[in-house]
Formats: structure tokens, sequence, C-alpha cells
């Protein structure tokens, strides 16, 4: 079951509309690869045609080294979770669950021990003859992953499975998915919206927007280390700078942030810096080891406590209207307050050429 | 001004916008009883009285009357055969129509309810005009020994042409409103179009095909217009109940025609009485 | 919720054997309705045709053709006026109202439908004729009810009862008294919020319930052919004539009046094709 997916030069068109343009990854095998991106990125159309409930109009698909393009969606004996459940609602939790092996035409007995199985590793054996409409949201989707389960898949593709779940039940979904993983060891796909889940779940990690693949990482490199400015800005909240290449790094104003090397002296350029990237000192304070353009000043305008973190809004001196988030550990607040000039390092800044990031809204 | 219209007056006067409410409820409700009151109820607890007028046995007359029996049963086993011929095409109809995109499929819908519009005594005129001795069709079917027009051959196409648009407008409404995600799941895990339709599809159609079908079987008993041209109505052979009744309407013969009637009319009421339950089960067990 | 697609079948891959039933599907129901109803209405209009624009301005010059066609537009008229007018009331009374026996009164709605339009006429020879229970009340004031044009206008109101009533109602449920609770609270009367708010709610359905009625009073044959007592020139409707035309031999007559119907059914059907689109639309908004 550890099969890879490949997917090549896929691309889907709605009428004129291009929903999926040359579209090209390798979900490993064995993994949880997400595929992430805002509404209308193309991700579901993605997985449906892996599925084989699209056909596109370019690209091929392989599961291993079988090709899949040609198959029917019978034929391709993948396990697919819908967004809301799609449970046969005629049908008690068993028959549910029990339908692709009937399909199938196994041993009653057969079909019997493995819904058993299966009943019990999502924890609901004793709803085995409920109806779908007696049970709760986060209840069917655990029926519905039972479901796709039985037939024992190559792969298992999971279209939004959270999206109609409260939060709190999302959570504990999320949690439980990683476990049932670790256990099953599927090839998965995950389609979602949610960073938050992505990153948390995930292996692998596909960025998509408007139909194209922004960046294919793990999730640390998707977060750290983002390629595009649609990437940085979507994957973790991030600062947003804009201002002039000078000499290899970005000035903003009175001050600069490195980071610039690859891009043209003189062009407009957006940096941006995660607000956990925000260091703070007490003004004068040469905590930092910079000084000069490289260090800036700024005023704090609020301060709220995130938990263990501290979200402080900062306003910085010198030109330019920017506004900075930082996310400071309380410990290192040393007792900055609302009203406090600090000085403030931007460490790991991402730099992009202005013509790219307006390229990409 | 009389002294009734000034009570009136006074009485108007003195209503408040609660009274006003209720007079006008009431009224509109009055009308309503008496519309159906009169122009339904009347009429058919005058036949139903009428033919079980010495209680059972105005059935039991009824049946004694020669060619009653064979009436009946010509009606009931072409309804029978109509119905379930109209139930399967009217099903693949309403799929077709639905999820089936294809050249002409704006003119089939509209066609399909052209039986709803044309009189039934001019669809027994086509059926002549095509199937009888002096048309192309019927004189090429005559020359090979197929004989259309005058058989219960006929009776059944007609039953069936008057009856197309029933099933397939019950069902039609209730697979648009089908989610799609059932069918596409269904196919993931293995199922063929033909099981899927099966066993994810029919469960919720059924209801609605069934009440189709009644509504079919309802009027393929007392279908008159289309059959009466194209049948022959030869005692015993082609002659259905409704044909009947009218004959012996026409011979002054009313408390036997009666009889008939009311028996037809029973044989319908206890079958929307069993449907309605049956619905009315399968909707409380889902 | 995905809206469902049209199409789940079509361009899938490995749809090779799909594509074959799916075809085989769409062939057979084409087949289907082109045998039953297509072919017959060809039939018609060629042997109509083929007698020739003389023989067909002929006909229609006939008394007793114009008068058939007239009694048909005169019954209808009337008939379309009481249901819609009563059916309306009805249909009100039904949604907005709770009240002991509403049951009794809805299941008496339907009833039409489950009896033979013979036993209608049937029901009025009963109430009517000699020795029927509304007999004397008439016979005193010296008003023909049977073979008159009375009792074919109540027949064919019987009938037609139904249709406008069935087709209100749910536009009726579907919109609620929300609407009419605003109007109301802003300071319409009820004529106001009558005229203004419900009427043009229920438009579409009321226009395909209208249509309805207006094909089948046009179409109805079991019932007037016993009430009617076929006097000709004087009780004949256009169906009638038709089934005369045919016992008496007279079939280019009959094939030409026959066409003549089939042809104002179909622009029936578009105004019921209109209408049906349109309640489908408002179904999809809300």
């Amino acid at each position: 079951m550890s099969t890879p997916i490949v997917v090549e030069q896929l691309t889907k068109r709605f009428g004129s509309f291009e929903a999926v343009s040359d579209v090209s990854f390798t979900a490993r095998g064995g993994a949880i690869t997400a595929l992430l991106g805002p509404s209308g990125s193309g991700k579901s159309t993605v997985l449906r045609m892996i599925a084989g409930l699209e056909t596109p109009n370019e690209g091929r698909i392989w599961l291993g080294d079988v090709e899949l393009t040609p198959k029917s969606v019978q034929e391709r004996r993948v396990g697919f979770v819908f967004q809301h459940y799609a449970l046969f609602r005629h049908m008690t939790v068993r028959q549910n669950v029990e339908f692709g092996l009937a399909v199938r035409k196994q041993s009653k007995s057969d079909r019997t021990a493995r819904v058993d199985e299966l009943l019990e590793l999502v924890h609901l054996t004793h709803f085995a003859k409920r109806y779908p409409d007696q049970l709760s949201g986060g209840q069917r989707q655990r029926v519905a992953l039972a479901r796709a389960l039985a037939p024992r898949p190559d792969v298992l593709l999971l279209d939004e499975p959270f999206g109609a779940l409260d939060a709190k039940v999302r959570q504990d979904l999320r949690q439980w998915l990683d476990e049932l993983h670790r256990e099953l060891g599927v090839t998965s796909l995950l389609v979602t919206h949610d960073q938050e889940e992505a990153l948390e779940l995930a292996n692998q990690v596909v960025v998509m927007h408007e139909g194209a693949v922004e960046q294919v990482g793990s999730p640390g490199e998707i977060y750290d280390d983002p390629k595009t400015p649609f990437v940085a800005g979507f994957v973790g909240s991030a600062n947003v700078l804009h201002g002039v290449v000078r000499g290899g790094h970005v000035h903003l104003g009175a001050f600069r942030v490195p980071g610039a090397e690859h891009l043209t002296e003189g062009a407009a350029a957006t940096a941006y810096v995660r607000p956990h990237d925000v260091r703070i000192a007490p003004k004068g304070s040469n905590g930092h080891g910079r000084d000069g353009a490289d260090r800036a000043l700024g005023r704090v305008e609020r301060v709220s406590s995130l938990g263990w973190l501290a979200r402080l809004t900062i306003r910085l001196d010198g030109g330019g209207d920017h506004m900075l988030v930082a996310h400071v550990p309380q410990s290192e607040l040393d007792g900055a307050a609302e009203g406090d000039l600090v000085s403030v390092d931007l460490r790991n800044p991402k730099a992009f050429d202005h013509e790219e990031v307006r390229a990409q809204e | 001004m009389s002294s009734a219209a000034q009570t009136i007056e006074r009485s108007r006067a003195r209503l408040s916008p609660r009274s006003a409410a209720r007079l006008r409820r009431y009224t509109l409700r009055g009308v309503a009883i008496v519309y159906l009151g009169a122009m339904v109820a009347l009429p058919v607890v005058a036949v139903v009285t009428r033919g079980f007028g010495e209680g059972f046995e105005g059935i039991r007359t009824a049946l004694a009357v020669p060619g009653a029996t064979a009436a009946i049963r010509l009606t009931l086993v072409t309804s029978t055969l109509a119905s379930v011929i109209s139930a399967v095409m009217g099903t693949m109809l309403a799929y077709a129509l639905v999820r089936y995109s294809f050249p002409g499929r704006r003119v089939l819908s509209a066609v399909v309810d052209l039986p709803l519009a044309i009189p039934t005594l001019v669809t027994g005129v086509m059926l002549v005009a095509l199937y009888g001795p002096n048309s192309p069709i019927g004189g090429a079917l005559d020359r090979i020994g197929v004989q259309v027009i005058f058989t219960p051959t006929a009776i059944l196409l007609a039953l069936l042409v008057v009856t197309l648009p029933l099933v397939v407008r019950s069902v039609q409404p209730v697979l648009q409103e089908l989610d799609t995600a059932e069918e596409e799941a269904a196919a993931t895990l293995g199922a063929n179009g033909w099981t899927t339709f099966r066993r994810v599809v029919m469960p919720a159609i059924r209801p609605a095909i069934l009440g189709g079908t009644l509504l079919t079987f309802a009027r393929c008993l007392g279908e008159f217009g289309s059959v009466v041209l194209v049948a022959g109505n030869r005692a015993g052979e082609t002659l259905t109940a409704p044909v009947f009744i009218f004959q012996l309407a026409n011979q002054f013969r009313p408390v036997e025609a009666a009889a008939v009637a009311t028996l037809l009319f029973s044989i319908s009421f206890v079958l929307v009485l069993v449907t309605a339950r049956l619905l009315k089960r399968k909707e409380d067990d889902e | 919720m995905r809206t469902p697609s049209l199409l789940p079948d079509v361009s899938l891959p490995g749809g090779g054997r799909r594509r074959l039933v799916r075809g085989g599907i769409v062939a057979a129901c084409i087949l289907y309705v082109g045998i039953l109803l297509l072919l017959p209405l060809v039939g018609i209009a060629y042997t109509a045709l083929e007698s020739g624009a003389s023989k067909i301005a002929e006909t229609f010059a006939l008394p007793d053709v114009r008068h058939a066609f007239y009694l048909t537009a005169v019954i209808t008229v009337i008939t379309v006026v009481v249901t819609t007018f009563f059916g309306v009331v009805t249909a009100w009374v039904l949604v907005r109202q709770r009240f002991l026996g509403k049951s009794l009164l809805n299941a008496l709605v339907d009833l039409p439908f489950a009896l033979s339009p013979v036993t209608v006429g049937l029901a009025a020879v009963i109430l009517f004729g000699l020795g029927g229970w509304l007999e004397p009340f008439f016979q005193a004031r010296g008003i023909q009810i049977l073979f008159a044009l009375p009792s074919m206008v109540l027949v064919t109101i019987f009938i037609c009862v139904p249709f406008t009533i069935r087709e209100v109602v749910p536009v009726l449920e579907e919109i609620g008294k929300d609407e009419e609770d605003a109007a109301r609270t802003l300071g319409a009367s009820i004529m106001q919020t009558w005229r203004k708010v419900t009427m043009p709610n229920i438009r579409w359905g009321l226009l395909y319930g209208i249509a309805l009625t207006t094909a089948r009073a046009i179409g109805e044959i079991g019932a007037v052919l016993i009430v009617s007592g076929l006097i000709k020139g004087q009780t004949e409707t256009a169906t009638l004539f038709i089934f005369t035309a045919i016992e008496e031999r007279l079939y280019a007559e009959a094939y030409i009046v026959a066409l003549t119907l089939a042809a104002v059914s179909i622009v029936l059907l578009v105004t019921i094709e209109t209408a049906r689109h349109r309640i489908e639309g408002r179904k999809g908004r809300t």
C-alpha cells in the first residue's frame, strides 16, 4: 500500500475556464500529502480527476507504475471521502461500510468480519444498525472513512473531509486521522483550504493557486522557505512590507532588511516577515548585535496575550507607514508595554519582486 | 332603508377587526366546503348509493349482468399491463431527461406532456388513422396477419399513450433533487451503473414511482375516450368496463350501470387507500 | 451541497460501455415516445390534410361543426372561470387554514381522478334524470338540466376540479405566509395583499392549472356523451361531433375536426411548458 501517486501535466477546462493548468507532482507512497489552497484553486478538481470522477483535458495520472488515466472510476480502486459524507441514506451504517465489499461479491462471512474490524477501528461498533440521519456530523464522517477503507484501496482521497464540521470536532478528527494513518500507512491525498490542518497532518504539501502549483515541499519548507509571494502570504501569517531594492537589501524608509540579493537593483520589492521572526529589545540595548540601518525603532501600539505568546502591534519609526505584528514569547517580553519604544529586528525576511507580487493578485 | 339593511349596517359597524377576520375565514371555508361538497361529494354519493342500493347485493347484481365480469376482467388486465410498462418506461424517460444531455431533449420533454393536452378521443382517432385497415401501416400489418385495431392490443396502446406523462412527471422532480454525491461514492466503491441505480437511486425514487403508477392505474381503469374508438367493443372480448357502463347508460339501465360503476370505483378507492398507507409507512420508517 | 451534475456518466474514462448503455436508453425512450405519440400525430395530420383544402373549408363551413366549436368554447370558458375562482379559494383554505375535517376535504379534491368520466355522466343522470334526486326541483321551475347545456357544464366542472387546486396548493405552500404577513404589517388591506403579493406569487402555478383545465375541458368526451343526448346542432361539442361523425362514417370531417383540436392542444402545450419552467425556475431560486 505504499504506492506513490504521480500526476503529470494535468489540465482541466470547463468551457472556456481553465480550472487546472499543467499541474504535476508526486505524492509519496505511504504518506499524507496535502493539496492546500484557497477556494477555486482547483485542488478539488485535481482530486476528482485522480479518482476518475472528472476527465482531464490533458495530462496523465499514475499509481505506482500503473497508469490510471484510461481506467474507469470503478477500476481504479481508490477510497474517496466526500466533504458532505455522501453516505447512502437508505442504508444502515453496516450496509454502508459493507457496500464496496458487496459490490466485489465477497462472501458474507468475509464481509461481516471486515466490517466489524473497521467499525472497531472507527469506534462505531454500537452504531452498526443506525441510519445516517441518526448520527452526528463527526460520526458520519467516520462511517464515510470506514466505508472508503473497507475494500482495502491503494490510495485514500479526502476532499475537505472536515470542512462541514464544528471546530472542536474537526480538531478531534484531525488527530484521529493522524493516528489512523500511522497505523494503516495508506498513501493519502488530502484536499484542504485550512493551512493549519495541512501543516499539522501532512508529510508533504502541494500549495495550489488559481489552478497551478505554487510550491511542493514539507510543511517546514512551505512555512519557512516560501518560494512565491502567494505561498509566503497564504501559509502562516506574514508582515508585508513594501520597499526598494538597493545593494541586496530591501530599503523600507529609514531601515533595511537583507535577502534581496537575487533581485534587480532599484526595483520595487515586497518583503515578507513572519510574526515570530520579529524580535524586540528595549530601546538602546544592543541585544541583537546589529546596529545602524539594520536595526529599526518602533513604538508598541498594542499588546495582547495569546496564551504563552504575546501579540504586539508595532508601528515602525522613520518614514513609511509600516505596521508590524510580532509574536513574542511572554518570557522574552522584558516588560515591554504599550507606548514603549523598542528596537526591532526583522529576521528571515523573504523578498520578492513587486511585479511578481502584483501578478499573483 | 329596509330594516334588514339597517340591521346589517349596524352590525357591520360594530364588527371589530378580529371578528371581521373570523367572518372572512369562515366564509371562505364555507365556500370551499360547499364547492367540493356539491361538485364532488354529491355526485359520488349519488352513484355509490344507487350502486350499493340493495347493499352488497348490488355488487352481485352487477356481476350478474352478462358481460360485466368479462368487461371488468379485461379492464383489470389491460390496466395492470399498461401500468407496469408505463412505470418502467416512465422511469427510464425521467432518468434520461434529468441525467442525460442529447439533441432534442427539450423537445422530447415537451412531447411527453402532450397527452395532458390532447383530447383522449383525438388520441383514439390518431390511432385509428395510423393502424386502421385503410391506413398504410394498418394495411401492411393486416397483410402479414397482424391485427392491431379492434383487439386488446389496441386498448393497451391507447392506455400507454394517454398515461405516458404520469409516471415521468412524478419521478422527474425527485430525481432532479438528488445529490449525485451518493452515486459518485458508489462508483468509487466499485459499483457499475446498474448496481448504483439499483441500490442508491431506486430507494430514493421508489415512492415517486409508486405514486405515479397508482395514478396511471386509476386512469387506465376509467379510460373511455381513447379506448372506445380503437377497441371495437365486442362484448366479452374487447369491451372494457367504462365502455360497458356507457352502453348500459345508453340503454336506459342506470341501476346496472351504477352497480358496475360502483364496483370499478371501489377498486380504485381501495387501491388509493392501500398505496397511501404503504407510502405513509415508508415515510415513517425513514 | 454540490449542485447535482447533469452528466455524471458521460465523458468519464472507461466510458465505452457506459456510452453504449446511455445511447441505448436514449434511443429506447425516443422510440417509445415516437411510436406512441409522434407517429400517430403525423398520421392524423397526413390523413386530415389528404382530403384537400376545399374539403377542409367545406367542413369548417358546416353549421353543425361551427356550433360544435362554439359549444365547446362556451363550456370551456364557464368551466375555467368557475374552477379557477373556487379552486383558488379552496386552495387557500386548504393551505392557510387548520380545521377538523381538512384531510377529508383534501381527499375530495383528488376524488375526480379516481372516477371514470362515464361514471360522472352516470351520476348526473342519477341526480337529474327522471326520478332523480334533484329532478323535481328543476322540473318544477322548468329548467332543463339533462340533454342540455347545464349538465354538460356540470360534469365538465366535476372532472376539472382538481387541476387548479393541485397546482396552486404547492405554490402557496412554498412561498409561505411571510410576504403576506409583511404586507399586512405595512398596512395593506386584505384585498391589497391579495392583489399585490399573493397573486403575483402564485401566477405561474395558476396559469399551469388553468391551461390543464382548458385542455381537459376541451377534450371531455365520456361524461358529456352520456348527458348530452347528442342532439345535432344543439348539444354536440367538438369531441361529440367527432364521435358521431366516425359512427356515421364521415371520416374526412371527423379527422379534420380532430386535427383542429390537436392543433389547439399543441398551443396549450406551449403554455403548459412555459408555466412549468417558470414554476421550476422559481423553485431553484428559493
